[in-house]
């Protein structure tokens, strides 16, 4: 992933340019609602305050961050090692079997604080299992991974519709789910933090898994920075021929960022199955493993930025809920459009405005970009 | 008799239901080969989709209905050359955007020009591609064997029916008979020798893209027009990714295209002919596992175990002219 452009100061590299990247993707959006006949000031209004306006809208919006940050830790994990991983989408909803498994399993004799690590765990295999096969398949066979990936998100999808509509479904029952888990594997909620800052919230689904995505935030930043793994993988994922030479095992490092990504995107399911319809339904995943696609783009692949971006997108899908109550002409469906165009714009054009604001800063200050450094080398 | 007849039927729906699956693969094959990796076939049929049935709702006609998904269609193709040609942006990352562009503003946009809960108003008679009778159909549709296998599989498919499969011997002849073909393959697979040789590898790759989106577009009109009577939301479910798998089982040729949609089509036709009935030897067969097996199939390619899939060269890498 080499970059043919000149260096920039890091506050423009990390601050600035993402910031004009979303605004220009949030003004695009703007010009849809215009086209919808909307108003996108009064929009933007309507969704920041149906967001953070009242206690219940905060409890939400961390409660849609949560699922975000680990399906945007798992996009990110593999980006790191230049592995696209569309595949989250798949890997969370075999992650959420394997809490079914757990949950039906325990729940009538354990209580929560003995179920929720086994779920974590079961979680983190399951989807590490379905990152394996696509991974094992790039590493020993050489197929790509984006398409093993795509295809391992319909093969998913297809058994646990086979599951959900069989063996899995209580008798009797028409639904396509599990049965509704008992009390004990309900994970306790979180929405005291908030009311402790005075704001009143009558229910909203906020759960500890959000202080276990942070706490994954925190593990992944120590793996990819701080271990000598995390530095094998990010040489793998700039320079393969580098990491080959430096004796890095090619198959193994593949395989082991694949099934860290897929752990945490396993782990994802916990926070709606356990935190809020104590079961396992058809579709619970419901777009959010792609939604991780534009949030570790966002956060441009670090761990506080994808908190960062995660707490933006839950803004959205909360605001985007209120916003469709009072403007019936726009749906949460809005939101998927600004999604495309986040991915758009800070993914594939980000490097759109880079010139100029390359330019802008060679003219007001050249050392900012090098320019003296190397006019020092003398070439 | 009744198992003739039986065959007969799932044929012909095989054959309806890989039509759009072969326009999207033709589709992408033009862009595979030029060195672009396309994930957004499914986004730009989708927005073909709608463009077609609102054009033909609102004007009335279905001609100007497929013009409109052709032209939406190239637009978004258009937006994906601009983001990996131009700005040499993640070819995959680019597709996925417009996935969603396409996912979201077709629901958006639908339900706030027609309040149908994201649906287009259903077509009328003059506004959808109708099924084209060929002559004699109807005298010899008693003769058994012949007639059954003249008029339904040959004859009462609307146009476009036939344009996708003329599309299959014409990109044949594109791709390895003509000047454009040729420069086309080799800009997805040694674009440095195209630029060479004073051609503009930009140009060339935007050209591929452009016969991209009206394959896409085509595809797209014939899901809301030909299949469907208007556009209902998220109505290509999967059929561009299928179209992708067909891709890659196709090993990247035109006429292997033509067999592995027939394949897809064909499975796909099986299990909602079957739906629930045993098959002799295996037993009942859930439809979920019809439906994955497409997928599966892709999978067992991909791992080298029939055969090897070797894509274009060049395929994802942006073009950066050395200085």
């Amino acid at each position: 992933m080499s970059t043919p452009y000149a260096k920039l100061p890091a506050w423009a590299d990390y601050g600035l340019i993402p910031l004009i990247n979303l605004s220009v993707a949030f003004i695009v959006a703007g010009f849809v609602v215009m086209l919808v006949g909307e108003n996108p000031f009064r929009a933007a209004v309507i969704l920041i305050e149906g967001a953070f306006g009242k206690g219940t809208g905060i409890a939400f919006t961390l409660f849609y961050a949560t699922t975000f940050i680990f399906t945007g830790l798992s996009v990110a994990v593999a980006a790191h090692c230049s592995l696209f991983n569309i595949g989250t989408e798949g890997q969370a909803y075999i992650g959420g079997l394997g809490i079914a498994l757990v949950c039906l399993s325990f729940d009538s004799v354990l209580p929560w604080w003995a179920i929720f690590p086994m779920a974590i765990v079961a979680a983190a295999a399951f989807g590490a299992l379905w990152g394996l096969i696509p991974a094992y398949l790039q590493a020993k066979r050489g197929s790509h991974i984006v398409i093993t990936t795509i295809m391992f998100n319909f093969i998913a999808a297809s058994a646990m519709v086979y599951l959900l509509v069989g063996p899995l479904k209580p008798a009797g029952s028409q639904a396509p789910q599990t049965r509704n888990f008992l009390a004990g594997a309900e994970l306790p909620k979180l929405n005291w933090v908030i009311e402790l800052f005075g704001a009143k919230i009558r229910s909203a689904p906020l759960n500890i898994c959000f202080l276990l995505a942070l706490v994954m935030a925190f593990l992944v930043w120590l793996l990819i920075w701080r271990t000598r793994l995390g530095y094998e993988m990010r040489t793998y994922g700039h320079s393969p021929k580098a990491a080959r030479y430096a004796g890095i095992s090619e198959t193994r490092i593949i395989i082991t960022a694949m099934m860290i990504s897929g752990a945490l995107a396993g782990m994802m399911a916990l926070n709606p199955v356990m935190g809020d319809q104590h079961n396992v339904a058809i579709d619970f995943v419901s777009g959010a493993g792609y939604v991780g696609i534009a949030v570790a783009l966002m956060g441009r692949l670090h761990p506080v930025g994808v908190v960062l971006a995660a707490i933006l997108f839950g803004m959205l899908y909360q605001g985007g809920a209120e916003l469709a109550f009072e403007m019936p002409a726009i749906s949460r469906d809005m939101i998927v459009i600004i999604q495309g165009l986040v991915i758009l714009f800070a993914g594939a054009l980000e490097h759109m405005f880079r010139p100029y604001i390359q330019a802008l800063f060679a003219s007001v200050s050249p050392k900012s970009v090098g320019m003296q450094a190397i006019k020092g080398t003398g070439a | 008799m009744d198992i003739f007849n039986a065959i007969i039927q799932v044929l012909d729906s095989t054959i309806r239901l890989s039509v759009p699956l072969l326009l999207a693969c033709l589709a992408g094959l033009y862009s595979e080969r030029a060195g672009i990796f396309d994930i957004g076939l499914e986004g730009k049929m989708l927005v073909g989709a709608f463009a077609g049935a609102s054009a033909a709702a609102v004007f009335h006609s279905a001609l100007i209905g497929l013009g409109t998904a052709v032209l939406i269609s190239v637009a978004f193709a258009l937006v994906h050359g601009f983001a990996s040609i131009t700005h040499r942006g993640n070819q995959i990352v680019s597709g996925v955007a417009i996935n969603f562009i396409a996912a979201g503003s077709t629901i958006i946009l639908g339900q706030a020009w027609f309040q149908q809960g994201g649906r287009t108003p259903a077509l009328q008679p003059g506004e959808r591609f109708e099924a084209i009778i060929w002559p004699g159909a109807d005298a010899i549709r008693d003769v058994p064997i012949i007639g059954p296998i003249y008029a339904e599989l040959i004859s009462g498919h609307s146009i476009l029916v036939y344009f996708a499969f003329a599309m299959v011997p014409f990109t044949w002849w594109v791709l390895f008979r003509t000047r454009f073909g040729l420069r086309m393959r080799a800009v997805g697979e040694n674009p440095a020798a195209v630029d060479t040789a004073g051609i503009s590898v930009a140009w060339l790759r935007y050209r591929a893209l452009i016969c991209t989106g009206i394959l896409t577009g085509v595809a797209g009109a014939y899901l809301s027009m030909v299949q469907n009577g208007g556009f209902v939301k998220d109505m290509t479910a999967g059929k561009g990714y299928i179209a992708l798998a067909a891709l890659i089982f196709a090993k990247w040729k035109p006429v292997n295209a033509m067999f592995a949609c027939l394949l897809f089509g064909f499975l796909d036709a099986a299990s909602i002919r079957l739906q629930g009935s045993p098959l002799p030897l295996v037993g009942k067969v859930p439809a979920q596992f019809m439906q994955a097996l497409p997928y599966v199939l892709t999978v067992i390619l991909l791992a080298g175990f029939i055969g090897k899939a070797i894509p274009p060269r060049a395929g994802g890498v942006p073009y950066v002219k050395e200085r």
